[in-house]
């Protein structure tokens, strides 16, 4: 028998038929055909699913469709508003921070977590509040450099958060 | 792609729904947490309950209580605890145990409770369903031999909890609570040398809540090796608490992660503490026992002779830091990255 699922996914109430045993990031990408959430290792090891769930970074692999009954998620889809980058997605563009681009869904997310709570971070709470998502290209670099840049863009009056 | 197998979910919202549902069917029922460790284990079928019983609507679980010492409920999450300003005040070897536990993405799902209860691993277990298979599985899940030691007949897969030894450093107790009634036992009772068996508790039995007495006078410390700085399951480790009169230790423990199927005291050479000042003899002679008892396997990471070794300089490191050595410097060596808190 399928699940109803009645939740909030970037800002919009969302209704769901899903497969009972599904987890969140299944029904993401396969239900609601949000894709821009990554489906990495599916065991919670790599960050590439990351997203907010009652804005709290956590992997969304990892959580079971029962449990997100009523609750707020936010993916990376979520980041943009009215079609304007977020200013850590347009940091990474303009930073050359994504490569291959797999884990960089995850990492908005975390670092979009980060600075929600933490407007000034240090480079090592940035590297901190990133040290559970893995870049398979290793641009960690250029990945902090961003973070730090956008730090910078949103200090200076960027809009949103 | 690994999909969960099917299963039936129940969301109690008290202790007392969750311990009776759980005893309707204990054997096949599982306790669901914060999912970060029975998730990936139930996509790889290492373990397949029918039922689980989350519990996270069970918000008695989700407090803590530090008027008198600390009473932690099985539900409070890792970054919860890790960023409570009592528990890095007065109970730093806690803090530090749990703040180098896997990554905070993890830490904002993961409990204190299902840290505690943390299945061993073993590099012939926390394998895929066809990898497991095409070795004809093992002893602890569907199989026979234990391969780490093919003439075992115990499963040696290793305890991998960061909390737990630091809890039972500063003298935690646990509990339990089960359809039929409620118990309380010192943490180092709940678990067993049994890589299988590796907790006391029974199946129709909920963990729910960790208690710290007082830390008026203790001092405590955790060292962990692991491979990676950022993320990575101890490969060894040791905490350590003392309770100070001036410089001279009243009463002390030490407890060794990773070197066995459950959290190993050492309990000889912190008996011999008792009264003593720190002095580098005496730490290299409380080092030498905890070489000796610890029996690491070769079923993680890293070559085991030198995970045995490095015991001796991990106890070594705690003692110092509890005497009040400066072990900053050295400590960044080891974990490569400052320890942080969010706030």
């Amino acid at each position: 028998m399928k699940l109803r699922l009645n939740f909030s996914v970037n800002g919009e109430s969302a209704e769901a038929l899903v497969d009972p045993d599904k987890t969140l990031l299944e029904v993401l990408r396969e239900d609601l055909q949000l894709t821009g959430t990554k489906h990495g290792c599916e065991l919670g090891e790599c960050g590439a699913c990351a997203v907010l769930l009652d804005d709290q970074p956590v992997l969304s692999c990892l959580v079971v469709s029962h449990e997100c009954e009523g609750r707020s998620v936010v993916t990376v889809e979520g980041l943009t508003v009215d079609g304007r980058l977020h200013p850590l997605q347009e940091c990474f563009a303009d930073l050359g921070a994504s490569q291959c681009g797999y884990c960089t869904p995850g990492i908005l997310i975390a670092a979009k977590a980060l600075l929600d709570r933490e407007p000034n971070p240090s480079r090592d709470l940035i590297r901190e509040a990133l040290s559970g998502n893995l870049c398979r290209c290793t641009g960690y670099q250029q990945i902090l450099d961003a973070v730090e840049a956008s730090i910078v863009r949103l200090g200076e009056g960027g809009d949103q958060k | 792609m690994m999909r969960l197998p099917s299963y039936r979910y129940r969301a109690p919202k008290t202790v007392q729904d969750a311990a009776a549902w759980l005893a309707e069917s204990p054997g096949d029922t599982m306790l669901l947490a914060g999912g970060t460790d029975l998730i990936p284990n139930m996509k790889r079928r290492q373990q397949a309950p029918s039922t689980l019983v989350g519990l996270r609507g069970v918000t008695e679980l989700a407090q803590v209580d530090d008027r008198d010492g600390l009473e932690i409920g099985a539900g409070v999450t890792l970054s919860a605890l890790v960023h409570h300003d009592r528990v890095h005040a007065r109970y730093p070897g806690l803090w530090q145990a749990v703040g180098q536990i896997a990554t905070p993405l993890l830490r904002n799902m993961g409990t204190i409770g299902g840290n505690i209860c943390l299945d061993t691993r073993c590099t012939y277990y926390d394998q895929s369903f066809e990898w497991r298979q095409a070795i004809n599985f093992c002893m602890k899940k569907d199989g026979d031999t234990c391969w780490v030691a093919t003439s075992s007949d115990k499963c040696l897969a290793v305890s991998s909890t960061d909390a737990a030894p630091a809890l039972i450093a500063l003298g935690a107790t646990v509990r339990l609570v089960s359809a039929t009634g409620t118990r309380d036992v010192a943490l180092t009772d709940l678990y067993a040398n049994d890589g299988m068996h590796y907790l006391t508790r029974r199946a129709d039995e909920i963990l729910t809540a960790v208690t710290l007495p007082r830390a008026e006078g203790w001092r405590s410390t955790y060292w962990k090796l692991r491979r990676r700085g950022s993320f990575d399951f101890p490969v060894a480790a040791v905490a350590a608490a003392a309770r100070f009169d001036g410089d001279r230790i009243v009463e002390a423990r030490i407890v060794l992660g990773a070197v066995a199927s459950r959290p190993l005291e050492v309990l000889a050479a912190a008996a011999r503490l008792a009264g003593q000042t720190l002095t580098d003899d005496l730490m290299a002679s409380v080092a030498d026992d905890a070489y000796t008892l610890a029996k690491p396997m070769d079923n993680t990471d890293f070559e085991l002779v030198w995970r045995k070794k490095t015991v001796r300089s991990l106890v070594t490191s705690a003692l110092r830091e509890l005497r009040g050595d400066d072990m900053r410097a050295a400590r960044t060596k080891l974990a490569r990255h400052p320890l942080l808190v969010i706030s």
